[in-house]
């Protein structure tokens, strides 16, 4: 698999495979093929395409640690940058075909409705991500600072979570979101699994080390598993 | 024929309808295409999609011009391909081409509507004799979903109001309750617990009496299809769609308020009223516009202005005189 991931044409295709949905929804568009009624469809469509970007992108590191793959980190960013590419799609299609661009309408629904408020929240936290992806933003933020700052994107896990909730709640309908709602509640969970026990054993070998008097409060830096 | 200009609505141009061959072309190209022509995945897609649809022929439901006041809309009506595709039928699963896919189960012969609750002729009414119960009217309504979207629909029914007066409620029945069919067996939906099944509606009874609710059994000059909630459904048009309850099988007449399906699973959401009303948004959306299906009017059409009670003030404003609508919603 790592081997896989490593060849010079995986990346590539990756890229190509993740275009795919705006693909097909661009083709459906044109080919009257998205049901009669095609605008929800794609704003819709754009919304869904966002958050399993997101669990996508979240899905790398427990992946490449549980699994011993460490080629998967090469995609982590490719991914993040698709969940904004698409949450951009997403918010030019509700922008465009539920408020006709009519700027004062968007700023009202926003300020007016907590549903398109927390989808908008999460969108604007996951700007800095996209803008700071490259190695000279990493350069320029610091690495350190870059890492809590890409910690954001949990937070926007569990607003596109909660925006999808509201959505489903009209209908009374959960399904789906139980699926997500599960998968983020795994990927995070294990981080936060991992923190902890990672903690436990630097504090059992400070312990074990007769370091207690030494102990400091923030202890050994994070690994950057993000 | 005698011209009905006095009432203000013109007369659909009937070109504007889809055509019964056109329509007819397209289903034998969907059946064609399940034959096998286009590989075991289409097939499989188009076979779900024939199925779905009416059977052709013998199913024509003819009704004379309805000369109830409103109840000849002048917008252009939807197409029949999309009225019949995207439903909303939770019985048959929540998306809203599910329904299609899967109504093709339901059983509507043999069909009777039980008469219960505070009436002088409660029994059961078998669908042949609910059929001939009153003459068959064509009638064009406006639609207008909860979500925002809307439809144009030829419906063949007649008013609510000439089974009731059969009946004979008492005095003090002042709601009417619809009960719709819940049966496991042939509704995949009800495996979900989206809705307290089954889907219950209700409306007062000067609502109830309205000239303009309907009891519809057809629609585009033909038998209801099964995911529009054949053999028999309610039709409301000044209300929300919820409002218009589905393959009805019971008419219960009561004194209080009867509890209604969606307004259980959501009370702060989805009023016993539910009148359109572009002035009282929904919790998560605005109720001022709305998006005309099946009219061809593309992706980038505007969105048109939604009207109080649908259109249909004129008709049914006085039914609410000193209401506050925004509290009563």
């Amino acid at each position: 698999m790592n081997k896989l991931l490593l060849n010079k044409a995986a990346k590539p295709l990756i890229f190509l495979l993740c275009l795919l949905p705006v693909v097909w929804l661009t083709y459906g568009a044109f080919t009257d093929g998205l049901g009669a009624n095609p605008a929800e469809y794609l704003v819709r469509a754009t919304g869904d395409w966002t958050l399993r970007f997101i669990c996508l992108g979240l899905a790398v590191t427990p992946l490449r640690v549980t699994t011993g793959t460490p080629a998967l980190a090469r995609y982590r960013r490719l991914l993040g940058l698709y969940a904004y590419f698409y949450v951009v799609l997403h918010l030019i299609a509700y922008s465009l075909f539920d408020k006709g661009f009519e700027l004062s309408d968007i700023v009202h629904d926003i300020a007016k409705r907590p549903f398109i408020l927390v989808g908008f929240l999460a969108f604007l936290l996951l700007t800095p991500l996209a803008a700071t992806s490259t190695a000279r933003a990493i350069r320029a933020v610091g690495a350190k600072r870059w890492l809590v700052l890409h910690k954001l994107v949990y937070v926007v896990g569990g607003l596109g979570l909660l925006h999808f909730f509201w959505l489903r709640a009209g209908k009374h309908n959960f399904n789906e979101v139980i699926v997500y709602a599960a998968l983020i509640a795994a990927l995070l969970g294990w981080r936060a699994w991992r923190a902890f026990a990672q903690q436990r054993s630097h504090h059992a070998a400070l312990v074990g080390l007769g370091y207690r008097q030494h102990k400091r409060d923030g202890g050994l830096p994070q690994g950057a598993g993000g | 024929m005698k011209r009905s200009s006095d009432r203000g609505f013109n007369h659909p141009v009937s070109c504007e309808i889809t055509s019964r061959a056109e329509y007819m072309n397209r289903r034998e190209l969907l059946r064609a295409v399940a034959g096998g022509a286009a590989g075991l995945t289409l097939a499989a897609w188009a076979a779900r999609r024939s199925l779905a649809l009416p059977v052709p022929g013998g199913s024509a439901l003819k009704g004379i011009k309805s000369v109830v006041p409103g109840a000849q809309a002048a917008d252009k009506i939807s197409s029949m391909e999309e009225a019949t595709t995207y439903n909303n039928y939770y019985e048959f699963g929540t998306e809203k081409s599910d329904p299609a896919a899967s109504a093709h189960t339901l059983k509507t012969a043999p069909w009777t509507v039980e008469i219960e609750g505070l009436v002088k002729k409660p029994g059961r009414i078998a669908i042949e004799d609910l059929l001939k119960l009153s003459a068959m009217e064509d009638r064009i309504y406006r639609l207008r979903c909860v979500e925002g979207w809307s439809m144009v629909i030829p419906w063949v029914g007649y008013s609510l109001a000439a089974l009731i007066k059969q009946v004979e409620p008492l005095g003090n029945a002042r709601f009417v309750e619809f009960v719709t069919l819940a049966d496991p067996v042939t509704m995949p939906g009800l495996r979900s617990g989206v809705l307290d099944w089954p889907y219950t509606e209700g409306l007062r009874m000067d609502e109830a009496m309205h000239p303009l609710t309907m009891l519809a059994f057809g629609m585009y000059g033909e038998i209801l299809s099964n995911q529009n909630g054949a053999p028999v459904r309610l039709v409301v048009p000044w209300k929300y769609g919820f409002k218009s309850a589905k393959s009805i099988v019971k008419i219960r007449f009561v004194e209080k308020m009867p509890a209604t399906a969606w307004h259980k699973v959501a009370p702060n959401e989805y009023g016993f009223y539910s009148n359109v009303n572009p002035d009282v948004d929904h919790p998560r959306w605005s109720q001022a516009t709305e998006r005309r299906l099946g009219v061809g009017s593309g992706l980038f059409a505007k969105r048109l202005p939604t009207l109080r009670f649908n259109g249909y003030e004129e008709q049914v404003g006085q039914l609410y005189a000193g209401m506050d609508l925004a509290k009563n919603y």
